[in-house]
């Protein structure tokens, strides 16, 4: 089984509510819970407002996500072009942040609803994002047969 | 996201409906935020039984809000969480914090029951 789908939008924070809708709809393709749907659009949510927020602070850009279904696996990945993240390290310290009332919670959602995320970044060039999810039904029948 | 607000003694009732995330939170921010700044307000009843989604960002607004009423003595109540909102909610750490209520009703009695007490 394979599926791959992009979307290229602005970073518009009206649009955030599209990715996380479309990501959802597109990893139902595959055995996910409504559950874990609802962890999908937390994690794209999450993703696309650091863009907003951290990426393009002063004026719009583009962000693109990629949705790709690989055998059982959901693959999103969240790219933009916008400023990068100087300390990499720093920004993945729980409740690290930099705005006072984003809290440092976006990474840490991420990290709690997807099996294992990467993030790549280069200060003035953009970060990327990427986020790994298997349907939980999957990893039992898994564990079940091994 | 549509929001009401009712003034009940010290206690401010919020009631939300929609998804509150970045694209939404202004409207937190100017409904909410500067009714639960009047002198007389001492409690945010934040009644989000029409709530069906929240992130980091709606979650940044709620915390702002508790942090502005504590300092005076106040408190954020919830009411009505949705699971998936309770999910996101309960991670961050807020039901340590506020209490929480399946209504407004119940909410209400519980703080007037206080009150008296």
């Amino acid at each position: 089984m394979g599926n791959h789908a992009h979307i290229r939008m602005l970073s518009r924070s009206n649009n955030v509510g599209l990715a996380r809708l479309a990501a959802a709809s597109f990893a139902s393709e595959l055995d996910f819970t409504l559950n874990e749907l609802e962890e999908i659009k937390v994690a794209v949510s999450e993703a696309v407002t650091n863009c907003i927020i951290h990426a393009y602070p002063l004026e719009e850009g583009i962000i693109e996500i990629d949705l790709r279904i690989e055998g059982e696996e959901l693959i999103i990945v969240v790219e933009d072009k916008g400023v990068g993240i100087e300390d990499l390290e720093a920004v993945l310290q729980p409740n690290y942040s930099t705005k006072e009332e984003h809290m440092g919670l976006g990474l840490a959602f991420i990290d709690s609803f997807m099996d294992r995320f990467q993030l790549s970044s280069e200060p003035g060039k953009g970060t990327v994002v990427k986020m790994y999810k298997i349907p939980e039904k999957l990893k039992n029948r898994q564990e079940e047969l091994s | 996201m549509d929001i009401t607000t009712e003034l009940e003694g010290n206690i401010l009732i919020a009631r939300l409906a929609g998804e509150l995330d970045i694209d939404t939170v202004q409207a937190f921010r100017e409904k909410v935020v500067p009714v639960s700044e009047e002198p007389g307000v001492k409690i945010l009843l934040l009644n989000l039984s029409r709530v069906s989604f929240i992130d980091s960002t709606g979650i940044g607004a709620i915390l702002g809000r508790y942090r502005f009423l504590e300092k005076k003595g106040g408190k954020v109540v919830l009411t009505g969480l949705k699971a998936q909102v309770k999910k996101i909610i309960k991670m961050a750490g807020m039901l340590e914090i506020m209490p929480e209520y399946s209504s407004e009703e119940k909410a209400l009695n519980e703080i007037g029951e206080g009150r008296m007490a």
